[in-house]
């Protein structure tokens, strides 16, 4: 297929761009196969806006006698708004973008158009790999095992190719419990701490139906993570009632006779559409500018989303305190184990690991908890906010984890090595990217799409020292501890960065970020100069000395 | 008494034992723990009520809520010690003399000539001054010499020049309690300036010509502008209801050139009964985020502050940008129009946005108009009817624009705090009675010390980092949002969860650049020295040991911003399920936890900046406000760090 045949309009003049709190402004609109671009012809400070078309969440038209009005809503929570003159062009123009936005081919999307305009230090694909999370492992302990069971991607299709597993148990045995998880999703390792040995497994809902089947390998897999005589959590991510429920559909949990050394906790940990209607609704009351200080506060609380904040860092501290402190090893899973049970466990992790608060090291674990571990990122960020589409899979998952890491990030300014810019930065590019990074919905569809070959990394491009700087958070000092973030609704905020950003004028919080960077730019440049003439004086004096020696 | 429990609100199996002290000033509890043996200090000037539960197994439970926010919950092992701690208690928590209160006991050890200078950081007519007038347009007036016109005025107001003695005095007896419109702000740069008021005595038809005359004056003081705006602070329901009882607002028809204009604000009940619904959401035990955001909205509390804010930035944009002059009044012209001029006042002129300035503005608006102070904080037992966070308010405005504006203020957010502290406290006499007159008669200067000396002394503790005198935002008129920009005021937890620690950043980031700046300034001093020794030693290529001694010393405290940033604190009660789980043994994990509490105290000793923010009732009690008999003890509570038990098991 031709892009050109879906653009009967590539060019349009005297188009005006409206943005909040920006002055409108008049130029040209052209459309190309992945972008639609506006130049403003202000004499000499040329304005662009060049705007991805998967970027694009919804787009209306409306007409004024012949003048024709574009408004684009886009995943990242921006509304623009275009005035064209011409209802030809206009309609012309709306269709193609229309068509644009919602191309149904993943190779037809951008990333496999485009040729990055920088230097590759370092190929992001092959950054992170298992076997160097393996080996960090075994310098600490010798208890689990590399296991390449899932080769082929045959036993679980949404499993990466290898994963940790307890040594004690053989490729068969894992072969078995696939059997017995929801999607062969059986247990694997998601984090060892290296503080107590205690580690955090996850999973999908054990296969248990309404008569009880048990797997004597599944109960040896789960058992063998225990140390002797010590108990277990189970985490399961759904309420109990839900859990029961999915007994019915051949789903289910572990009940206590058949996994006598573990306890299960149930928690309530919302997915799919009520998510997505939460988003919506809580999109919607942040556009909303007409209504008064009683209907703000009745629609941020109408629309549930620090609800649902609440609720999943409840979990991740529950996790990560019967690991620190109870000294016990956790399971956590819900249904399928790929939304609210990684949520969980990358949370957990960045209580617990001050790696995880590093940039490397947050890249990582999205690497391992989010893209190899199946998140179905293509389903799930299909469409944002602005969606009228009703699909049942489509759901903010990945943002609410990204805003759990934010509401941590503001309770602990000074531990993290990266700034609230860096994870704005990562909720974009799982909506819409220039980089293959957050295609597919796991490893099998990434290999199938040889992404890696036909597609940049986005830590190809992040992690140079130019894009990295915009990320560093300058307050930041390392903090070796383990950090509690407080849950209570008094410490939880709305997290303006991502929701507001667009709805206010920042220039005042951003004045005051520089400001921050430049007392502290001007402290470290300081320590510069004192230790050079340190040196210097300390040459001269030795200097001196000999001098007086001879 | 002995064998107290004194229980922590978060979890209620978080409960320490203890003995409880009441002396003439403070209620002491002190931990029995052998090492720390840590103090709560509460002043009864503080307790805002006293609750005896009933009695339970244990023993019997008593409540004090105090008016900065705290709430400690005691259980007394006896019944009767018990019932007599609470008769003492309200007797004590409501003095009925002056006399009485802490401020006249309290000696913070400095001579007459030190408290004398004290009292006159702040002079008025020096603000005047600065302000411009008097001027062409504008005298000052004696006619209230002996408050012979207005006893709640200040003996020294600013009015037009033109105005007459028989004006004023005409003037005020149209106005309710003789508040005569006066002068609080003049915009130097336009000549428009903000007057206030109380509210005309109209009833349905009643004028006066002096009064007449009166605005047209300060019209008239203002060339630039033929009209003035009036504007009545209050719920356009509320002025017509006063105008029954022969008050009221002005006429449009009888004064010329006016722009009358209503900003409804409510009324001091209304908002009492909105602190306190807010205040119960606060106290509420693990609410959900719908329990506390529907709370929140319920109590209204947020709309009240944009009210306020929105009447100022009102008033600001009138005089900064339509140049034209306003006078502003509500019923008494005490209350919400000490709130809206503050606030206007303080968007208008980078000064008040000072350390300095802030003290000036409060001295200005608030003591030397009339805040009847005494009434509204209940300082003396009286009407709790009067009782009102008005200033609480204005300082919740001032902490939102902070927000806002993140470089425009010189103080910070711990700078507000103990201000509201001591606007109850009453350990500095500038807050005691209803105005000058009184303040006067009780000779307050010479028996009580300054509270802006006391703040002015400890200003280190009180310095915004991000503030600097030559930025953009510390120039001129700040504009913030308007109308529709609700979600910018947020909820102020550092003040209404002041006390609750574990629900705060435990991190912050003020504190962290206060550090670094320091060690940038101490950088800057070592590189001057260092600059120095190293052209002398160029010159004369002759070694100095001592250089290196020097060096030594400065390599110390290069390590200091590092110090901050570690800040313990332990996991919330996350789940109720974990109950049944056995306990683990107490020697396990023990290590890390310890070693977390050594971090925290190593800073409390070691950064007096730090521990006032970890513990900000020692951080004010500490430095100042220890009773006579009392040693060097720090009163704290703190939620956050000093549990190593399985907070997580209670159920």
């Amino acid at each position: 297929m031709e892009f050109a045949e879906l653009i009967k309009t590539p060019r349009a003049d005297n188009v005006v761009l409206h943005r909040p709190f920006h002055a409108a402004v008049e130029g040209t609109l052209c459309l190309t196969g992945h972008h639609l671009i506006f130049s403003s012809r202000r004499d000499d400070n040329a304005e662009e806006l060049w705007l991805l078309h998967s970027n694009i969440d919804s787009s209306e038209k409306r007409f004024v006698g012949s003048l024709g009005t574009i408004v684009i809503k886009c995943k990242d929570l921006r509304i623009i708004q275009l005035d064209i003159p011409g209802m030809e062009e206009c309609l012309n123009i709306a269709s193609s973008i229309e068509a644009l936005s919602t191309l149904d081919s993943v190779t037809l999307l951008y990333p496999f158009f485009y040729r990055p305009m920088f230097d590759i230090l370092e190929d992001g694909w092959s950054s992170f790999l298992p076997d160097q999370e393996f080996e960090l492992l075994s310098s600490v302990t010798d208890e689990w095992r590399l296991s390449c069971v899932n080769r082929e991607f045959s036993v679980c299709p949404s499993y990466p190719p290898v994963v940790i597993v307890p040594k004690s148990i053989n490729d068969d045995e894992l072969r078995k419990v696939a059997m017995f998880r929801h999607g062969s999703r059986f247990p694997v390792l998601s984090y060892y701490h290296k503080k107590n040995g205690m580690v955090m497994m996850r999973s999908s809902q054990p296969l248990t139906g309404t008569n009880w089947r048990r797997c004597k390998e599944d109960e040896k897999l789960v058992n063998a993570t225990l140390r002797p005589g010590k108990r277990g959590y189970i985490i399961d991510t759904r309420s109990l009632n839900v859990a029961q429920q999915a007994r019915a559909k051949g789903g289910g949990f572990e009940q206590e006779a058949h996994y006598p050394q573990w306890r299960r906790i149930h928690k309530s940990i919302e997915r799919f559409n009520i998510l997505q209607e939460s988003l919506i609704k809580l999109v919607e009351a942040c556009n909303d500018q007409s209504h008064n200080m009683d209907r703000w506060l009745s629609k941020l609380e109408a629309s549930n989303w620090l609800t649902h904040v609440k609720e999943i860092l409840t979990t991740a501290c529950l996790a990560a305190q019967c690991i620190d402190r109870e000294g016990a090893s956790v399971l956590v899973h819900g249904t399928e184990g790929t939304d609210s049970t990684l949520q969980v466990t990358s949370l957990a992790q960045i209580i617990l690991d001050p790696r995880c608060r590093t940039i490397q090291g947050f890249e990582s674990l999205v690497v391992r908890e989010w893209l190899q571990a199946g998140h179905p990122f293509q389903q799930r960020c299909a469409q944002s906010a602005y969606s009228n589409s009703k699909q049942k899979w489509e759901a903010p998952v990945f943002l609410l984890f990204l805003d759990c890491v934010w509401q941590i990030l503001r309770q602990f300014p000074c531990s993290f090595e990266f700034n609230q810019q860096f994870l704005i930065m990562l909720f974009e590019h799982a909506y819409a990217s220039q980089f293959g990074t957050f295609l597919g919905n796991n490893e099998n569809e990434r290999a199938k799409l040889k992404l890696p070959q036909k597609t940049m990394s986005l830590w190809s491009w992040v992690n140079r020292t130019e894009e990295l700087s915009k990320f560093q958070n300058p307050l930041f000092e390392a903090n070796s501890l383990v950090i509690w973030p407080s849950v209570a609704p008094q410490s939880l905020q709305l997290w303006e960065g991502v929701f507001l950003r667009w709805n206010r004028p920042s220039k005042y919080l951003d004045e005051a970020q520089e400001e921050m960077i430049n007392i502290i730019n001007y402290n470290k440049e300081l320590q510069a100069k004192v230790n050079v003439l340190r040196r210097s004086l300390a040459e001269l004096e030795a200097g001196t000395r000999m001098n007086q020696n001879m | 008494v002995e064998n107290v429990r004194l229980l922590d609100r978060l979890s209620s199996r978080k409960a320490v034992l203890g003995t409880l002290y009441l002396t003439a000033t403070h209620v002491i509890f002190v931990e029995n723990g052998s090492e720390t043996r840590k103090e709560t200090w509460v002043l009864h000037s503080q307790i805002s009520s006293i609750e005896k539960q009933a009695t339970t197994a244990t023993g019997c439970p008593l409540l004090i809520r105090c008016k900065n926010f705290q709430v400690i919950q005691l259980i007394i092992p006896q019944e009767r010690d018990c019932h007599d701690i609470y008769i003492s208690l309200i007797r004590l928590a409501r003095p009925v003399k002056y006399e009485e209160l802490y401020c006249f006991s309290f000696n913070p050890k400095l001579d007459k000539e030190e408290r004398e200078q004290g009292w006159k950081l702040v002079d008025l007519s020096e603000e005047y001054n600065r302000m411009g007038v008097p001027n062409n347009y504008w005298q000052i007036c004696d006619v209230n010499r002996e408050y012979g016109v207005c006893d709640s005025y200040p003996t020294e107001v600013y009015v037009p020049k033109s105005v007459t003695a028989h004006i004023i005095v005409g003037s005020s007896k149209f106005r309710s309690r003789r508040r005569f419109p006066a002068l609080s702000y003049y915009y130097k740069d336009n000549n428009a300036s903000i007057c206030r008021s109380s509210q005309p005595l109209s009833g349905f038809s009643a004028r006066c010509l002096e009064d007449e005359q009166m605005l047209q004056a300060i019209r008239k003081a203002n060339p630039g502008s033929d009209f003035i705006y009036v504007v009545d602070t209050r719920p356009k329901l509320n002025a017509m209801a006063n105008r029954a009882a022969g008050k009221g607002y002005e006429n449009e028809d009888n004064y010329s050139n006016i722009k009358f204009q209503f900003i409804g604000i409510e009324n001091i009940h209304v908002m009492r009964n909105s602190l306190q619904k807010m205040l119960e959401v606060c106290e509420l035990k693990s609410p959900s985020m719908s329990d506390f955001l529907w709370g929140l909205e319920n109590s209204g509390w947020l709309k009240h502050i944009k009210a306020i804010m929105d009447a100022g930035i009102f008033i600001a944009k009138a005089v900064a940008e339509e140049g034209v002059s306003v006078l502003v009044h509500c019923s008494d012209g005490w209350d919400r129009t000490a709130q809206v001029c503050s606030v206007a006042s303080l968007l208008l002129d980078p000064y008040y946005r000072s350390m300095k300035g802030f003290m000036v503005l409060i001295e200005k608006d608030w003591v030397s108009f009339g805040h009847k102070f005494n009434h509204r904080y209940g300082n003396l037992d009286g009407d709790p009817k009067e009782i009102s966070p008005v200033i609480d308010q204005f300082i919740e405005c001032v902490w939102q624009l902070m927000e806002q504006f993140p470089c425009a203020f010189e103080f910070n957010e711990r700078f507000l705090i103990h201000i509201q502290h001591h606007v109850y406290s009453c350990q500095f006499g500038n807050f005691l009675c209803n105005n000058q007159k009184e303040r006067r008669e009780l000779k307050i200067q010479e028996r009580t010390y300054s509270l802006w000396d006391h703040l002015w002394k400890n200003r280190a503790d009180y310095l915004n980092p991000l503030y600097r005198s030559d930025h953009s935002q510390t120039q001129g008129a700040l504009h913030p949002q308007i109308a529709p920009c609700n979600f910018l005021y947020k909820f102020w937890s550092g003040m209404y969860n002041r006390f609750e620690k574990g629900l705060h950043p435990r991190q912050s980031v003020t504190d962290y650049l206060m550090a670094v700046k320091e060690e940038t300034q101490q950088l800057e001093e070592e590189l001057e020295i260092l600059g120095e020794r190293l052209a002398n030693l160029q010159k004369s290529q002759l070694g100095d040991n001592k250089v290196k001694n020097k060096q030594q010393d400065r390599s110390k405290q290069s390590g200091l911003s590092t110090s901050n940033n570690s800040l313990a604190n332990t996991p919330q009660e996350y789940s109720n399920d974990l109950k049944s789980f056995p306990s683990r043994s107490p020697s396990q994990g023990d290590e890390e936890d310890s070693a977390l509490i050594l971090t925290q105290d190593n800073l409390k000793s070691s950064d007096p900046d730090l521990s006032a923010n970890s513990d900000q009732e020692s951080g004010v009690e500490d430095l100042s406000c220890r009773s006579p008999s009392g040693g060097g003890c720090l009163p704290s509570e703190d939620s956050g760090k000093d549990s190593d038990e399985a907070v997580f098991l209670a159920g």
